[in-house]
């Protein structure tokens, strides 16, 4: 749920990257990280294995500019995909106004795809949320991998609402910017419908 | 949706750090926060601009979320208090209200007795402040009152943003 501070001028929203494991939300957190201008963004925190899987999340803070004289902040954070990490994810999932679910495109993964795409509509329910009334948008990520599937087929497994979908590569950054463009605008618009 | 709208105006948020100033003075505080559950920062005071104060905010709710978590699993409702004890500093991390989180750091200046006590008469007073301002933005709500600028926002201001 955004937080509208009227005494600062500020408006905060946060945007949850969700997905299986090793799919690339953390990536395309550092994909936005490098490319943002240093007075528009915050430090990144990960909290990481050994191994760079997240273990609770990554946290990208991003100042993009002013609407009607209130600075516009988005909160970006990743949960970690693998299975077991299942009760972190409920947590992070808390006060959320936009979702990216981040598919891998790879046919070995499209199993884990569909586990983790049940796994985000059963979570958001617990905190009362519905998938379908919430700021939301589709990423194929891996694109450029000789195994990945194609759009229409993964369409049909991950994406029978419809909602917005962009391929992508976030490792080179294809796709990267127009996703989070494509959520932080539903976000705006829900606000603007005063939701 | 699950939770309504968190809202902050100039009346409360003056009353708000007119408290937490009180706090850090009484209780010899270097630094205090007062941080949303979902970790946005609300207000801070002290030495502010020696810590990466959004960070500090989103690290400190996702703290609260894990213990909460804990606690839920040992069948406790949540741990109100937690207390992170450094070389040099400390944190003293306490819940509001059951909403917000109040964040005190230390050094041997101050002690956690002291802390404690300062932070137990503060938190009433924050929670009346909180509890306000909740009705005021249900109420506003209700009259279907907004001073929310949103509402005239153009497709072109949302673009320009990404410019
Ligand atoms: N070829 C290719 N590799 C990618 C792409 N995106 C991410 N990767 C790689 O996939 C691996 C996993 O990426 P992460 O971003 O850490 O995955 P994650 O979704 O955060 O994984 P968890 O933290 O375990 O949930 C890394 O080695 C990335 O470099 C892509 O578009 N193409
Ligand atoms: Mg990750």
């Amino acid at each position: 749920m955004s937080f509208i501070n009227y005494a600062s001028r500020e408006i905060n929203c946060k945007i949850v990257y969700y997905g299986p494991g090793l799919c690339g939300k953390t990536t395309n957190l550092q994909y936005v990280y490098q490319k943002t201008a240093p007075d528009a963004k915050g430090k990144m925190i990960s909290l990481a294995t050994e191994t760079e899987r997240t273990l609770f999340f990554d946290f990208l803070p991003l100042a993009l500019g002013e609407i009607r004289g209130f600075k516009t902040r988005f909160h970006l954070y990743t949960v970690p995909g693998q299975v077991f990490y299942d009760a972190s994810r409920k947590l992070i999932l808390k006060g959320v106004d936009g979702v990216v679910f981040v598919a891998d495109s790879q046919e070995e993964r499209i199993d884990a795809n569909i586990e983790s795409l049940e796994n985000l509509r059963i979570n958001l329910k617990e905190q009362g949320y519905d998938l379908d009334k919430l700021p939301y948008v589709v990423q194929y990520n891996k694109r450029d991998l000789p195994s990945a599937m194609t759009v229409e087929e993964l369409r049909r497994e991950l994406n029978p609402t419809n909602v917005l979908e962009f391929e992508a590569c976030a490792t080179t950054g294809e796709g990267v910017f127009e996703t989070l463009k494509a959520v932080a605008k539903l976000i705006l618009i829900d606000l603007k419908k005063g939701k | 949706m699950s939770n309504p709208q968190m809202v902050m105006y100039d009346e409360e948020f003056q009353e708000i750090n007119g408290v937490i100033e009180r706090l850090l003075k009484e209780a010899n505080a270097k630094v205090i926060f007062l941080v949303d559950k979902n970790g946005q920062l609300i207000s801070g005071v002290g030495e502010t601009e020696r810590f990466d104060t959004t960070s500090l905010a989103s690290l400190t709710a996702g703290n609260i979320a894990a213990t909460g978590g804990l606690a839920k699993l040992i069948g406790e409702k949540e741990f109100s208090i937690l207390f992170h004890e450094g070389e040099k500093d400390n944190l003293h991390i306490s819940i509001v209200g059951g909403r917000v989180i109040l964040v005190v750091l230390f050094d041997s200046r101050s002690s956690l007795g002291l802390v404690r006590l300062r932070v137990k008469k503060s938190s009433e007073e924050l929670s009346m402040i909180f509890e306000k301002l909740v009705k005021k933005a249900e109420d506003k709500e209700k009259r279907g009152v907004s001073d929310f600028p949103f509402a005239e926002i153009t497709d072109d201001d949302i673009d320009n943003l990404f410019s």
